[in-house]
């Protein structure tokens, strides 16, 4: 590894440990097939074409892999929900919807590096026995549409997608199907109905996930690009290996996206739960901008709740309960959730002591009101009134009130929906709320408007049901 | 029947921009592109409608009522089907853009960046009036036809905030004072 070069101004930093983004802003790299066989590319897939599919499975059991899109489901499991005995067609689904505000890091994957996401996903597909897979690439990155359907192209002429994969006697036919900008798409059976030809409304649960009934009512496996793209280091390594990576529970390497008030923002590749949040800030980011202060972190996500810089967190239970400072905290799935809130698809929003959280939320509440789906209507109508509410507190026409109706509206959003995007569009209200509130009602003033008999009315029977 | 409704209640107003784009017909090209389309689906026709309206857009710029017609019958589905796909997704578009359609990313991390300056500046370069941006009109076109600006949700590269799709382009670190390089890049 010690031999690659990296562009002028783009080398890793010494803390990062690098394998899916090992030749992401490589010099002399490009994204053709050439490139990526002299470097060893496609050696894994022949290594795990003569391997038992179930054995493939096993190892990423082993692994400890958890999902890199959002919730965290370890990758292994979720691909033992086919149904024993199934005789319908397998599909699997690579979720390249990148959407959630603050992560970028499949762009670069998709864009510099295709052939490492075909081999980890013909490699799943053979685990999985899938014979057709499809790439859901989001609508806002139409040269990667065309940058992935090239690698394909290039992988079937040397025989690593299509018929007879190595001579196996495996099939498998890999398509890229473009989404339309709607961030819905991103949640797996929103993207199933999408991929169909629908609206992409969110199926109702149970089924709880799509290995029982996905794409055109077959088994189904959906998986992030970070993840399918781990299965192949997971082959190369082997899944006890693999799992010395980063800490127990929250095994291997995930890419963290930093963006907002740091000095260097940027994606790192690191082992999960290896580094605290005072490292990251500090010493791979460089810090607060000049004369500015940390003052609070959205941690994975715009959906995830956000944390203060200077707070206490109480974590564990009986005899191991401990207190947390916010810079020691662990970035791994289990303490930030221990933490309240969520280490999601990797996305860490910095915001300095010269943002108004008002104005933020504000901000985060209009992503949320455009991209409800509009399926249920706690989201539909919550996701619009929360907000209405901010945009008068921003406008400085609120009233104290406000912040409590904004609360109530959110906690009557949270668990009332079909699919996540309820939690989705409520935990940032909520927490915001909790954690500024003080700041949030000196925006606003008594003497403000009230609002009208007839609005208020709707407010009252909206606090009352 | 199904004409009907589609004359009914499919409405593409128009715009100056209409005149960077030639009119909607059925062209062989278009109809390889869709079988071409149509034949990563084996399961199931309906599943071609995206693909579809993507080539139909790509190439006329909007998805006209004829469009509609014409995918409705290619996938043999009722156009409303067609029409509810086209209605829902913020990527599908009923009137035509300009010839330079500027997407600038207006989410947390950019806007934290400046995106929304960037949008006032590439405004007042091309001459387009933002107030008229709203939730049911989030393309303004201007007067001219060349340029166009459409607020987008969240592009997916907060890193190098801010940044803006220009037709397929994608460009990133665009401060606001650079909207005027960042516009010259495209001739008219």
């Amino acid at each position: 590894m010690s031999d690659i070069k990296y562009l002028p101004g783009k080398e890793p930093h010494e803390r990062e440990h690098r394998l899916i983004f090992k030749n992401i802003d490589r010099e002399g790299w490009d994204p053709s097939i050439k490139c990526y066989m002299q470097d060893g590319g496609y050696d894994q897939l022949k290594k795990a074409i003569n391997m038992e599919p179930g054995d493939i499975t096993n190892e990423v059991k082993t692994s400890g892999l958890r999902g890199r899109g959002g919730a965290g489901f370890p990758t292994g499991v979720k691909w033992g929900f086919i149904p024993p005995g199934n005789t319908k067609p397998v599909y699997l689904i690579c979720n390249c919807d990148e959407s959630e505000p603050g992560t970028f890091k499949d762009r670069y994957i998709v864009h510099q590096d295709p052939h490492q996401l075909i081999e980890g996903m013909v490699i799943s597909a053979f685990a999985v026995g899938a014979h057709t897979a499809f790439i859901y690439m989001r609508e806002e990155f139409p040269e990667a549409a065309i940058i992935m359907e090239q690698a394909i192209e290039e992988a079937r002429k040397k025989g690593f997608v299509g018929k007879n994969i190595l001579g196996s006697g495996f099939d498998l036919e890999i398509w890229v199907h473009r989404g339309a900008a709607a961030y819905i798409c991103g949640e797996e059976t929103g993207l199933i109905e999408s991929l169909e030809g629908k609206r992409p409304y969110p199926r109702i649960k149970p089924p709880y996930f799509p290995a029982a009934l996905g794409l055109y009512m077959a088994p189904t496996i959906v998986n992030n690009v970070e993840s399918l793209c781990h299965v192949k280091h997971i082959i190369e390594m082997g899944g006890e290996e693999y799992a010395k990576l980063g800490v127990d529970r929250n095994t291997g390497t995930r890419i963290l996206c930093v963006s907002g008030d740091v000095k260097y923002p940027g994606y790192f590749e690191i082992q999960v739960g290896k580094m605290t949040m005072r490292e990251l800030l500090y010493d791979v980011c460089g810090g607060p901008k000049d004369g500015k202060e940390f003052k609070a972190v959205i941690p994975g996500g715009s959906s995830s709740k956000i944390l203060r810089c200077d707070e206490t967190f109480k974590i564990g239970r009986g005899d191991d309960a401990k207190d947390l400072d916010f810079w020691d905290i662990q970035l791994d799935f289990d303490t930030l959730a221990a933490c309240g809130s969520m280490a999601g698809s990797g996305g860490v929003i910095v915001l300095d002591n010269s943002r108004k959280m008002s104005w933020v939320l504000n901000n985060i509440n209009h992503f949320y009101a455009h991209e409800s789906c509009g399926q249920c209507t706690p989201c539909r109508e919550g996701s619009t009134w929360m907000k209405k509410i901010s945009d008068r507190i921003v406008e400085g026409k609120a009233t104290p009130e406000d912040i409590t109706t904004l609360e109530e509206v959110a906690y009557q959003i949270d668990g009332k929906t079909v699919c996540a995007f309820g939690e989705a569009s409520s935990w940032p209200v909520e927490a915001i709320i909790s954690k500024f509130r003080d700041e949030l009602t000196a925006d606003t003033d008594e003497n403000n408007e009230r609002l009208s008999k007839e609005q208020l009315q709707r407010e009252m029977f909206l606090s009352k049901s | 029947m199904s004409q009907e409704i589609l004359e009914n209640n499919v409405a593409s107003e128009p715009t100056p921009g209409e005149q960077h784009f030639p009119p909607f017909e059925i062209s062989d090209d278009i109809i390889a592109l869709a079988d071409e389309r149509i034949s990563h689906y084996p399961e199931s026709k309906l599943s071609a409608v995206l693909p579809l309206i993507h080539i139909v857009q790509h190439k006329h710029g909007f998805v006209s009522k004829e469009a509609i017609a014409w995918i409705a019958e290619k996938l043999e589905i009722e156009p409303m089907k067609v029409v509810s796909v086209v209605t829902f997704y913020p990527g599908f578009r009923q009137s035509a853009p300009g010839k330079f359609h500027y997407r600038v990313c207006r989410t947390l991390s950019c806007a934290m960046a400046g995106s929304y300056e960037l949008m006032d500046q590439i405004c007042e370069i091309t001459g387009i009036d933002r107030s008229k941006l709203s939730h049911h009109h989030p393309i303004v076109v201007s007067p001219c036809g060349n340029y166009s600006v459409e607020f987008a949700e969240c592009l997916a590269s907060c890193g190098s905030a801010p940044v803006c799709l220009v037709n397929d382009d994608f460009h990133e670190n665009i401060k606001p004072e650079n909207a005027q390089d960042l516009i010259n890049q495209y001739k008219v």
